[in-house]
């Protein structure tokens, strides 16, 4: 499987063979395809490479107020599963749609695989998407569905079919292969929508929010089984979500997107633990933003007590200005300890809520006229209940600081 | 011996235990059920019977009976009047009524197929309208259909009466020789079903415009189709139930049309509809215009059982409602 990653269009061949070696495509149909696909792979092998994406000044505007776009600079690597996260209206999805060639951008350049594509219309570009309402062709079956980008391209039929059956084993569809649309689940239809994308071997597939129709338990059953295509496939994925747990589970890099700026490019952990600012933070879920009233080196006076930091974080915050700077605290870094304990990163407080979740709790800490939230693992030892006192010890690496 | 037969058993049981008594409360309820049901569905069925079944019945009968005096109907039934319509005269092989019947069936079809060809660019303007005027647009292609048919038809009359701006245009063109009028002509007729018709058909495609996703376009976009191809695989399919029920609300009035042929037609222009009334009002053969009655009544169901089957098929099994 190392070669897998190096090719787009032989990886779905290669993906097919340990899909065979797995069992999984034990019938006649299966292996015809198979051998079908031996010989494609041999022709074409490392055909095409994962094309990379460069976003240059984009800037899109909807009417005379709504800016979706403000200049965006954004680069995408080749192979990269990468996520534009942001609430709704942050401009994710058209910078989606500029990508497909859907809408047109007013200003600024897009490369794709090294090509300038700023002006090409959506058929003449090497992207495919999955829409969010999965916009399969009600009135043809899923095979006439999954066989339309070729026929649109003028593939013979005969090829056609081989390339749909390769698909149809790849995703596992097996028998809703003659089905209508209108006899399909949501979540078949997400499929459907995945493998009439992919079946084309795009330089690029773009996801707009491809998951958000499913429930949970779908959902995060699909959320493996595209990771496991993208990476088997090594083709370029450009995810659109709103939802922050799916961009960490799914993605190489996220870019948080809030007004049509980009806030924050990064690996998973770095926006999760290192937010550049108050927005990412609070979109990632944290609460625990104190305002810093005074900074002395690498002491700190804020809203919820005396707190110590790191020297990275010294160096960090003299480049800003003080005023305005938040210090992060995340709720599953803190120690609770019961009772009265002085020390450095040691603040007072007491419980005022406690919601149990089995694997851990959180808890509410009233800490002088702040609200502090903590995860605590359930470990089995002792939890505080509602009303004790206790300290709650922070570890001075596990600070950040950051402005609003 | 199985649950399944210990419970057949004992509900056999409690049906004999039961005896006379439920029987008689199944009766009173089935008695109150009969009751309900005359209440409420015989007004409506009155309907059916008065206006619908029994005319039909009368229309049928009078069909089979053959022509009598001041042409009413009389015994003994006969096929004559179908004989007639299908060219087998009195007086030999004269196929005037059969070529009513092709002329109306030709009239139909063109008159619809024009139709669409108009009412779908109208329907979708509409649809890219700001909302605020989209009824106003739809205002305007029905406003027209407000004013009474004959007076419309008249109007048609006088634009393309000979010496008009219209007929002098066509002459001109060598399209008609000099001094002929436009009307009366079987082109007229065309013209007049077109115009008339054409909101039965901008109303229901403007319907289905309305309620197009534009995500299956954008997806046919994104999966390589042109502008063209999108069009025809991702517009028109959704577009086509919307059609079909356009091309029934149209094609089969103006089959039975009278109105349009009898003015803007002349004798040349004459259509099924016009055969029938002149056989009726005329005074001149009841079985006849009854037998044309019937070839009609025949002709729109083959019409409605074929859209049906198109709808399906084209439609992806989504049923088209007529």
């Amino acid at each position: 499987m190392t070669e897998m990653t190096t090719s787009a269009h032989s990886g779905v061949e290669n993906s097919l063979h340990s899909g065979a070696g797995s069992g999984s495509l034990g019938n006649e149909a299966g292996s015809k395809a198979l051998d079908a696909a031996h010989e494609a792979s041999r022709e074409n092998a490392s055909r095409r490479q994962a094309s990379s994406i460069q976003m240059r000044g984009l800037h899109k505007r909807f009417g005379k107020d709504t800016v979706a776009l403000n200049g965006v600079d954004l680069d995408i690597e080749a192979g990269e599963f990468f996520t534009l996260l942001g609430p709704s209206g942050c401009g994710k999805t058209t910078m989606l749609r500029i990508l497909a060639g859907l809408e047109e951008a007013d200003d600024g350049r897009l490369t794709i695989g090294g090509k300038d594509v700023t002006e090409v219309p959506p058929h003449h570009r090497s992207v495919n998407t999955v829409f969010q309402s999965y916009a399969l062709f009600p009135h043809l079956s899923v095979r006439e569905n999954l066989a339309f980008g070729l026929k649109m391209r003028g593939m013979p039929q005969a090829q056609r079919e081989q390339k749909v059956a390769e698909i149809a084993g790849f995703i596992h569809l097996g028998d809703l292969i003659d089905r209508r649309i209108d006899q399909l689940s949501g979540g078949q239809k997400q499929r459907i929508a995945l493998a009439r994308a992919l079946v084309c071997e795009p330089d690029v597939l773009l996801l707009d929010e491809p998951l958000s129709a499913l429930d949970a338990g779908l959902r995060s059953q699909l959320q493996v089984e595209l990771l496991r295509v993208q990476k088997r496939l090594g083709m370029t994925f450009v995810f659109v979500t709103h939802d922050q747990d799916e961009a960490m589970v799914m993605s190489d890099r996220i870019a948080v997107l809030n007004g049509g700026n980009i806030q924050q490019v990064g690996a998973p952990r770095d926006v999760y633990e290192r937010p550049a600012n108050a927005f990412v933070a609070r979109f990632m879920g944290h609460d625990n933003l104190y305002r810093i009233t005074a900074r002395q080196g690498g002491r700190l006076t804020t809203e919820i007590g005396e707190l110590e930091v790191e020297e990275q974080e010294i160096e960090e915050g003299n480049q800003h200005a003080t005023q305005g700077e938040l210090v992060l605290i995340r709720p599953e870094t803190l120690d609770l300890k019961p009772g009265r304990v002085e020390g450095v990163n040691h603040l007072p407080g007491r419980i005022t809520e406690r919601l149990y979740r089995g694997s851990h709790a959180e808890f509410r800490i009233e800490i002088g006229s702040v609200v502090l939230q903590a995860t605590v693992n359930n470990r089995g030892r002792h939890l505080p209940e509602v009303g004790d006192e206790v300290t709650v010890v922070v570890a001075a690496e596990d600070l950040v600081t950051l402005s609003e | 011996m199985s649950t399944s037969d210990t419970r057949i058993l004992s509900r056999q049981r409690a049906v004999a235990n039961a005896g006379g008594a439920a029987i008689s409360t199944r009766s009173r309820a089935m008695v109150m059920e009969a009751r309900h049901l005359l209440f409420t569905v015989s007004p409506g069925a009155a309907w059916i019977i008065v206006f619908l079944v029994l005319p039909s019945v009368y229309l049928m009968a009078v069909a089979f009976m053959s022509n009598g005096p001041y042409g009413l109907p009389q015994m003994p039934l006969s096929v004559d009047s179908f004989k007639q319509l299908s060219g087998f005269g009195f007086l030999g092989w004269s196929p005037g009524n059969l070529y009513t019947l092709l002329r109306s069936l030709w009239q139909t079809f063109l008159s619809t197929v024009l139709v669409v060809i108009v009412a779908y660019p109208i329907a979708y303007y509409i649809t890219t309208c700001r909302e605020k005027w989209r009824p106003i647009m739809l205002l305007a292609v029905v406003v027209p259909s407000w004013t009474n048919q004959v007076i419309r038809t008249f109007g048609w009359m006088n634009l393309l009466a000979p010496d008009t701006p219209l007929s002098d245009l066509a002459s001109a063109l060598g399209l008609i020789s000099p001094n002929m009028g436009l009307y009366p002509s079987n082109f007229a007729v065309t013209l007049g079903l077109v115009y008339n018709f054409l909101p039965f058909m901008v109303l229901p495609l403007y319907a289905a415009f309305e309620k197009l996703d534009t995500a299956q376009v954008e997806a046919a976009q994104d999966l390589y189709a042109s502008p063209l191809k999108a069009f025809w695989h991702a517009v028109f399919p959704q577009t086509l139930p919307g059609l079909l029920a356009g091309v029934v609300l149209v094609a089969i009035p103006a089959f039975g049309m009278y109105v349009i042929p009898e003015l803007l037609g002349g004798g040349k222009g004459m259509m099924l509809g016009n055969l029938v009334a002149t056989q009726f009002a005329g005074g001149s053969n009841w079985p006849l215009g009854a037998a044309g009655a019937i070839l009609m009544l025949i002709a729109t169901f083959i019409g409605l059982f074929a859209m049906r089957r198109i709808g399906k098929r084209l439609g992806g099994g989504e049923e088209v409602v007529i």
